[in-house]
């Protein structure tokens, strides 16, 4: 498979997976509005017989949606000031050879990809990682461990360096926070109904009075999803980043026609084993490697992969292989 | 009569979406190019830098100096005079040479440890990686472009509209443009 190829298959798996997690947030929030809420409103009115006419609206839908945006618009308003505070992150000397070197690295890879230079932050934290952040790719944040910096070669770095801009102009950050407002509005959903469970009271039995036995079974594979929702929309959020690694790699690897670079920089990640302490689990689905260290990444069996945000090192690495490969045989001929 | 109106509507519709994007990308497309040129003076400044510092320690190399001098000179005049083709053709030549002072360094001790030497091999790296880059990037862009004026039904609106194809990158045959900037530098 070569770049090209690998990049569109993540993409299309991508669009297949948000579109089973719109299908499944509106399971749950037209059902919370249906069999909860009876969000039936006296709308519109029978022009002959002068009587009100039940209208559905989904008012804890649309609630739900918009409380959970407003949070995360909340949330961003001060990420990037938080974010350099809570690191202890720092600019970069232009005069210091190693650091200079950095600066080059991302104005060389945000020319390859043709977007603004990303302002770019050193994590003084010897584990070896990276990530970005930013809302658009006209103003974008890199962060960089100084361990990175130590041990990479410029070749390495500047492929990780190509992950992360791929990041940034693949707009997986709006993506990621696009599922970040789902996960909340169907939290919020949730935790409500779990919450007037508990209080004995079903909205459901009220109104039984109208229902048949068809909607009695559909009622009950709802509250199964809505049980179940924290876990499953989880399960698809982190599907949703594992691909975005992929196709991050596989960026990196159209960026500067060098997979093998990034090759022997994943293995150097690989052997740093201690968790990036200073980058929390918030943003790792925008890291190089899972921040809570390599442990995790070596697992490769189907239950801990579920719930990774990054695929097995060892998929990654076979994957670039296969493009390392693809790329010399076209070289050649 | 309705569907007539609503037929003439998404027209219009469509022909402005396809003009402003051919738009878009024939911007992009001059952007880019800007930006080789940016890269490439960037160059022409560094250069007598380094032929400066390293003149007295790469004793056998000065044919290669003088090389890269002498096409530097023939470039910027090249591109003075509107002489594109002859001013990339020397810009190769640079390149080249560029490339293999690149790999001597590694011969010669006292320029490895030199701090001044070394940021200057740095920036010159750096540009290289960025003329590269830029032209692997304009190259990408241009492709997207000429592409977009050509298929149908764009090419009606490219033809009205005046919209030409530009002209991509070519590399000598005998070229390692991607195994140039690949030189390590790390210590």
């Amino acid at each position: 498979m070569n770049i090209y190829e690998q990049q569109k298959k993540n993409k299309r798996l991508t669009i297949i997976i948000l579109i089973v997690f719109i299908l499944f947030f509106l399971a749950i929030g037209l059902g919370f509005d249906y069999f909860y809420l009876n969000s039936f409103l006296m709308a519109s009115y029978d022009p002959y017989s002068g009587s009100p006419q039940p209208k559905f609206v989904p008012i804890g839908t649309v609630a739900s949606l918009i409380i959970s945006l407003i949070f995360v618009l909340i949330a961003f308003t001060n990420g990037i000031k938080m974010l350099i505070s809570s690191t202890g992150a720092r600019m970069p000397d232009p005069n210091n050879l190693k650091e200079r070197q950095l600066l080059n690295v991302v104005e060389e890879m945000a020319l390859a990809a043709g977007i603004p230079r990303p302002i770019t932050y050193i994590v003084p934290d010897n584990d070896l990682n990276a990530f970005a952040t930013g809302f658009s790719p006209e103003k974008s944040y890199i962060f960089v461990t100084q361990g990175l910096i130590d041990n990479l070669t410029r070749e390495e770095l500047q492929a990780v360096i190509g992950h992360e801009i791929s990041h940034i102009r693949f707009y997986d950050i709006r993506l990621m926070t696009v599922i970040t407002v789902l996960i909340n509005a169907i939290g919020i959903i949730s935790d409500f109904m779990s919450r007037s469970m508990r209080r004995g009271y079903s909205g459901y039995r009220s109104s039984s009075s109208r229902r048949n036995n068809a909607s009695g079974i559909i009622f009950l594979i709802w509250i199964i999803f809505v049980i179940l929702a924290p876990i499953i929309s989880r399960i698809l959020a982190m599907a949703i980043s594992r691909q975005r690694e992929y196709l991050a790699d596989a960026g990196s690897a159209e960026l500067t026609r060098n997979p093998k670079a990034l090759i022997s920089a994943l293995e150097k990640i690989r052997m740093a084993i201690q968790p990036t302490k200073s980058m929390k689990d918030s943003v790792a689905h925008l890291c190089i490697t899972d921040p809570r260290g390599s442990l995790i990444e070596e697992r490769t069996d189907f239950f801990s992969n579920l719930f990774a945000t990054h695929p097995p090192m060892e998929k990654r690495i076979l994957a670039l292989k296969l493009m390392a490969y693809e790329y010399e045989k076209n070289k050649q001929t | 009569m309705t569907i007539f109106l609503i037929i003439i509507a998404i027209l219009i519709i469509w022909v402005i979406i396809s003009f402003n994007r051919l738009v878009t990308l024939r911007n992009q497309v001059k952007n880019a190019f800007t930006q080789i040129d940016i890269q490439l003076k960037r160059r022409h400044d560094l250069i007598p830098n380094l032929v400066e510092s390293v003149k007295g320690a790469m004793k056998f190399e000065q044919e290669t100096l003088t090389k890269v001098m002498e096409a530097r000179a023939k470039a910027i005049n090249a591109f003075q005079s509107g002489n594109i083709k002859e001013g990339f053709q020397n810009e190769n030549i640079i390149t080249q040479a560029l490339g293999r002072l690149f790999a001597l360094r590694e011969s010669y001790p006292e320029l490895k440890s030199n701090q001044q030497v070394s940021q200057l091999m740095e920036e010159l790296t750096a540009t290289e990686n960025k003329i590269s880059f830029a032209r692997q990037f304009y190259n990408d862009i241009t492709t997207k472009y000429n592409t977009a004026i050509e298929v149908f039904p764009t090419n009606i609106i490219a033809k009205m509209m005046n919209f030409t194809p530009f002209d991509l990158f070519e590399l000598p045959k005998d070229s390692q443009e991607r195994e140039v900037p690949k030189v390590n530098l790390s210590i």
